[in-house]
C-alpha cells in the first residue's frame, strides 16, 4: 500500500481535506457569528456583545491561520497528486478556482482591516461594516470551491474527444445540476457547526461556574443560531437527496442500501448486511425513501441492481449517512430543548445535563461535517470525474507519495496540537471578567452588583 | 493581444507582486529573529510587527493567486510541474504552513516563544530557496519525459551550479528588499534607532545581491544558451535595473528619500524580473510547454480574463484602503493608533 501511488494519493488528499475542512468550516461560519454579535452590541449599546465579538475574533485569527496554510496545501496538492486530473479538468473548472482566490483576497484584506481597527472609528458602525466583506469573502470562497466539487459529481459544459477537450462552456460547468444542492448544504452546515461550537464553549464556561451575564447572552445567541442553521441544514440535506435521486441514483441507493428498484421504497436506518447482502436489524420507515427522493410516498426509486457492480461505491458509507443525519437531528433537538427551557419558567435552561449536551453537540456537529464529506467523496468512487475519468487514471505516478503522507501527517499533528494549546492559553490568561473590567469598567461594576 | 499572452503577463505581474511583498515579509521575519538573538529586538520588532500583522494573509493570497492562475491559464503546467515537483513542492508547502501558522501563534497567542520565532525566521530564508527550484526547473534539463511519465532528475538539479546560484540569489534578494522596505517604514515612523539598524542591513546586502545576479547570469549562459541569448538582446532592461539599483543605493547611503529608494528597488527588480521572463518566452517549461500550446481553451481564457478584470475592480480599491490604513497612515505607523 505504501508504494501504491494511487492509494497514497487518496490517503494524502483525504487527510489534508479532512484536516482543512475543520478550519474552513470555522472560517466560513464564525465571521457571521462575530458580525451578528457586534451588530447586536452596537444596536443595543450592550458592551457584553461587543466583547463577545472581540473575543471570538481573537480565537478566530488562530483558526484562520491554520485554515489558510492547509488550504494552500490542498490547492498545491491538487496539482501535485492529481496532475492528469488537473490537466483535463483544469481546462473546465479553473474559472471557479480562480474566482475563489479573489474571494480569499477580498476576505484577507478586510480581515486585516477588521482586526486592527476596533477603536479607530468614532462611529462604531464603520467598524461593523468591515465585517461584511469578510463574511462575503469567506462564504463565497466556500461557494466557489463547492461548485468545483459539484462539477466532479455532475460534469458538464465541455466536449471530450479522446483525451482532448474540444469545446468549453465555463458557466455551464459551474452551474451544473449538483451545484445548488451542494452549495446550499455546505454553507448552512458550516454556519451550523460554527454556532454549535461557540455554544459549546460558552456552555463549558457556565458549567465551570462562571456567572457573568456575558455568558448567558452568549449562550442564548449561539443556541438560537444553532436552531436556525440546523433547520436550514436539514432542508438543504433534503434538497441534496432529491438531487441525487434524479442525477446520481447509484449514490443515493448506496447511502440507503436500496438494492431493488421499487415504488414506495422504505428508508433504512442503521442495520447490518448479511452474506447475501440482505439488510438485517435495521429500523424501517415505510415509504420514506420515496418521499425523501421525490417528495411522493409512492414514487419509484432506482435500486443498486440496475448498475454495473464495478461502478458502485462501497456500501459502508450508509453508516456515515445515518450518522450525519442523526447528528443533525441531535443538534436540532438540543437547540429546541434549550429554547423551550428558556420559555418555561420552571425549567432551568442552564441545567448541568443540558449544558453537557450542548457541549458535546459542538464537536459532534464538526463530526457531522466530516461524515458528510467522506460520504459524498467516497460515494463518488470509482470516479474522480463522474462518467469521464476514474481515480486510478488521475493520480501521480511518483513513487514517493507515501513519504509525503508521513511528512504531512507530522505537520498536521504539530499544527493541531500547538493550535489547540495556543487557543487555550489565549483565553485562560485573559478571562472575560478581567477584560470587561479593563475595557468597560462601568459595565463590570454593574455585573458585580447583580 | 492573444489571451495566453494577457494571461502570462498577468500571472507574471502577480508573481512579481508576490516577490516584493513576500520578500518584505520573509526578510522581516529573519531580521526579527536575528534581532532577538543579538538582543536588539527592542529596537525593531515593534516596527516589524506593526506592519506585518495586518498584511500577512494578503501576502499568502498573492502566491495562491499565482499558482491557481497558472494552472487555470496553462493546464499543461499542472501536469509537468505536478508530476515532478512532488517532493520540493511538498517541502515548500510544509515550510509555508509552519511559517504562516507560527506567525499567528507567536503574534496573536499570548505566549512569546523563542522557538516560534526561530521557525518563523528560518523559514523566511528556506521558502524562497525551495520556491526558486520551480524557476530553475523551467530552464529545462532537469526533467525527462519517459514512456511512464515525466520524472525529475534530482542529481542534475543538486549538482548544477545554475540551480545553486538561483538559490543564493533568492535568499540575498529577500534580505535586500526587506531591509530597503523597513528603512522606508522606520523613517516614516520617525524611529531613528530602528532606521539606523535597518539602513545598515540594506547597504550590507546590496553587494551580495548584485554579485549573485551576475553569477546567475553567467551560470545561465552555461545552462540554457538560448534563454541567455534572448536576455542579452533585452540588455536595456537589465541596464535599467542596474541604474535603479544605483539610485536606490545612493538614496539609502545618503540617508535621503527612503520612499523613492524603495520604489527604485522595486523598479530594479521589476526590470530584471520582466527581462528574465520575456527572455524565457515562448517557453513556460523548456522545452515541453510553450505559452501557445500549453494554453487553455479560448472560451476559458476569455472567461478568466473577464473574471480577472472584475476581480481587480474589487481588489484595487480594497488594497488601497488597506494601504491607507496601515502603510500611509502616519499615526498608525508611529504606533499612536
Ligand atoms: C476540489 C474538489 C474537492 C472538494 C471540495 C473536496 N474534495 Fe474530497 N477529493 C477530491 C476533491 C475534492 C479529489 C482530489 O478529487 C479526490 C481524490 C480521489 C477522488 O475521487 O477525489 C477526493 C477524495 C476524497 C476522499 C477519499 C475518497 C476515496 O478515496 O474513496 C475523502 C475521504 C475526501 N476526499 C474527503 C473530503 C473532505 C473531508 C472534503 C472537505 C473539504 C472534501 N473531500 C472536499
Ligand atoms: C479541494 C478543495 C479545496 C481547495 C483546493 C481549497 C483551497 C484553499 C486555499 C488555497 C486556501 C488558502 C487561501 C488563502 O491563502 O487565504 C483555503 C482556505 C480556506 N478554505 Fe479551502 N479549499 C478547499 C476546500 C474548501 C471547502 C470545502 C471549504 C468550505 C466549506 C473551504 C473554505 C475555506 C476557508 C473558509 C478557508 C480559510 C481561509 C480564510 O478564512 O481566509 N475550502 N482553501
Ligand atoms: C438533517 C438531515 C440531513 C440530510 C437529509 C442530509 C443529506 C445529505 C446528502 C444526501 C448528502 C450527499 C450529497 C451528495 O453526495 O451529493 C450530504 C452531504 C453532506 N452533508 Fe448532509 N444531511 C443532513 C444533515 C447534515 C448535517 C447536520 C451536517 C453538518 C453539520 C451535514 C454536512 C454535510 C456535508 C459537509 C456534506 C458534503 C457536502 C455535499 O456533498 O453537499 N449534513 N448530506
Amino acid at each position: 500500500m505504501f508504494a501504491d501511488s494511487v492509494a497514497m494519493s487518496r490517503a494524502l488528499t483525504s487527510m489534508t481535506l479532512g484536516f482543512h475542512i475543520i478550519f474552513a468550516t470555522i472560517g466560513v461560519g464564525v465571521p457571521l457569528m462575530v458580525s451578528i454579535a457586534e451588530f447586536i452590541g452596537i444596536k443595543k449599546g450592550d458592551a457584553h456583545y461587543i466583547l463577545l465579538a472581540r473575543r471570538w475574533t481573537r480565537g478566530f485569527v488562530i483558526t484562520v491561520a491554520i485554515g489558510v496554510v492547509t488550504g494552500t496545501a490542498i490547492g498545491l496538492q491538487l496539482s501535485l497528486l492529481w496532475p492528469s486530473f488537473m490537466q483535463i479538468a483544469g481546462n473546465v473548472i479553473s474559472l471557479p478556482l480562480f474566482m475563489e482566490t479573489f474571494a480569499f483576497f477580498f476576505e484577507a484584506i478586510f480581515l486585516g482591516a477588521y482586526l486592527y481597527t476596533w477603536d479607530r472609528f468614532k462611529n462604531p458602525f464603520y467598524h461593523w461594516i468591515l465585517s461584511i466583506p469578510v463574511i462575503i469573502g469567506s462564504t463565497m470562497s466556500a461557494v466557489f470551491i463547492t461548485t468545483v466539487n459539484a462539477f466532479m459529481n455532475a460534469p458538464q459544459g465541455f466536449e471530450l474527444n479522446g483525451r482532448t477537450i474540444t469545446s468549453i462552456d465555463p458557466i455551464a460547468a459551474i452551474l451544473n445540476p449538483a451545484t445548488p444542492a451542494k452549495v446550499f448544504h455546505v454553507v448552512t452546515s458550516a454556519y451550523l457547526a460554527s454556532a454549535a461550537i461557540l455554544a459549546a464553549i460558552t456552555a463549558f464556561n457556565i458549567l465551570k461556574k462562571r456567572t457573568n451575564p456575558y455568558y448567558k447572552k452568549a449562550l442564548k445567541l449561539t443556541m438560537i443560531s444553532t436552531l436556525v442553521f440546523a433547520l436550514a441544514t436539514a432542508i438543504a440535506g433534503d434538497v441534496s437527496a432529491k438531487y441525487l435521486a434524479e442525477h446520481q441514483p447509484e449514490k443515493l441507493a448506496t447511502y440507503e442500501w436500496h438494492f431493488d428498484t421499487e415504488r414506495g421504497a422504505d428508508l433504512l436506518l442503521f442495520g447490518t448486511l448479511n452474506e447475501e447482502n440482505e439488510v438485517e436489524h435495521a429500523i424501517r420507515l415505510p415509504n420514506f425513501l420515496s418521499f425523501l427522493s421525490f417528495g411522493d410516498f409512492n414514487s419509484e426509486v432506482t435500486g443498486l441492481e440496475e448498475f454495473d457492480e464495478e461502478l458502485v461505491p462501497p456500501l459502508w458509507i450508509h453508516y456515515l449517512f445515518d450518522g450525519m443525519v442523526t447528528l443533525g437531528m441531535f443538534a436540532l433537538g438540543i437547540a429546541m430543548l434549550y429554547l423551550i427551557s428558556l420559555r418555561i419558567r420552571r425549567w432551568n435552561e442552564e441545567h448541568p445535563l443540558l449544558l453537557w449536551l450542548i457541549i458535546i453537540n459542538g464537536p459532534l456537529a464538526m463530526l457531522a461535517i466530516e461524515f458528510g464529506w467522506i460520504l459524498a467523496e467516497v460515494g463518488r468512487q470509482p470516479w474522480i470525474l463522474r462518467g469521464y475519468m476514474k481515480v486510478a487514471e488521475a493520480a501521480t505516478t511518483s513513487p514517493h507519495v507515501g513519504w509525503m503522507f508521513l511528512l504531512f501527517l507530522g505537520l498536521y499533528i504539530i499544527l493541531g496540537v500547538i493550535g489547540v494549546r495556543v487557543l487555550r492559553k489565549l483565553f485562560k490568561n485573559n478571562p472575560v471578567e478581567l477584560e470587561l473590567e479593563q475595557r468597560f469598567p462601568h459595565i463590570a461594576k454593574k455585573d458585580d452588583g447583580q | 493581444m492573444s489571451y495566453e499572452m494577457i494571461g502570462i503577463i498577468v500571472l507574471w505581474l502577480f508573481l512579481y507582486g508576490y516577490l516584493i511583498v513576500a520578500s518584505v515579509d520573509f526578510g522581516a521575519g529573519f531580521y526579527a529573529f536575528y534581532a532577538k538573538l543579538t538582543n536588539k529586538d527592542h529596537i525593531i520588532n515593534q516596527l516589524i510587527s506593526r506592519y506585518l500583522s495586518p498584511v500577512w494573509e494578503v501576502t499568502n493570497v498573492f502566491f495562491v493567486f499565482f499558482f491557481v492562475g497558472l494552472v487555470g491559464f496553462f493546464p499543461d503546467t499542472a501536469y509537468y510541474y505536478g508530476q515532478t515537483l512532488l517532493i520540493p513542492g511538498s517541502i515548500a508547502i510544509v515550510l509555508l504552513a509552519v511559517r504562516g501558522s507560527f506567525y499567528a501563534f507567536e503574534n496573536y497567542g499570548s505566549k512569546k516563544s523563542n522557538l516560534y520565532m526561530f521557525l518563523y525566521g528560518a523559514t523566511g530564508l528556506l521558502i524562497p530557496a525551495s520556491l526558486s527550484t520551480a524557476m530553475t526547473i523551467s530552464e529545462g534539463g532537469f526533467i525527462q519525459e519517459t514512456g511512464e511519465g515525466v520524472v525529475l532528475l534530482t542529481r542534475e538539479l543538486i549538482t548544477s551550479p545554475y540551480s545553486w546560484s538561483v538559490v543564493f540569489l533568492a535568499i540575498v534578494s529577500v534580505l535586500y528588499i526587506s531591509s530597503a522596505f523597513l528603512s522606508f517604514y522606520a523613517n516614516r515612523a520617525n524611529d531613528r534607532k530602528a532606521l539606523e539598524l535597518v539602513r545598515k542591513y540594506a547597504l550590507f546586502w546590496s553587494f551580495p545581491t548584485i554579485i549573485a545576479s551576475l553569477t546567475t547570469f553567467i551560470a545561465l549562459s552555461q545552462h540554457n544558451i538560448e534563454h541567455y541569448q534572448n536576455m542579452i538582446d533585452l540588455w536595456w532592461m537589465f541596464g535599467l535595473s542596474l541604474a535603479f539599483f544605483s539610485a536606490a543605493m545612493w538614496f539609502i547611503y545618503r540617508g535621503i528619500y527612503y520612499g523613492c529608494a524603495f520604489i527604485c528597488v522595486m523598479l530594479q527588480f521589476f526590470f530584471a524580473f520582466f527581462g528574465y521572463g520575456a527572455g524565457h518566452l515562448p517557453y513556460l517549461l523548456y522545452p515541453y510547454v510553450t505559452v501557445e500550446q500549453g494554453a487553455t481553451h479560448e472560451a476559458m481564457g476569455l472567461a478568466l480574463v473577464i473574471a480577472f478584470i472584475l476581480g481587480l475592480l474589487l481588489l484595487i480599491p480594497s488594497l488601497y484602503m488597506l494601504m491607507r490604513m496601515f502603510l500611509f497612515d502616519a499615526d498608525y505607523v508611529k504606533g499612536k493608533k
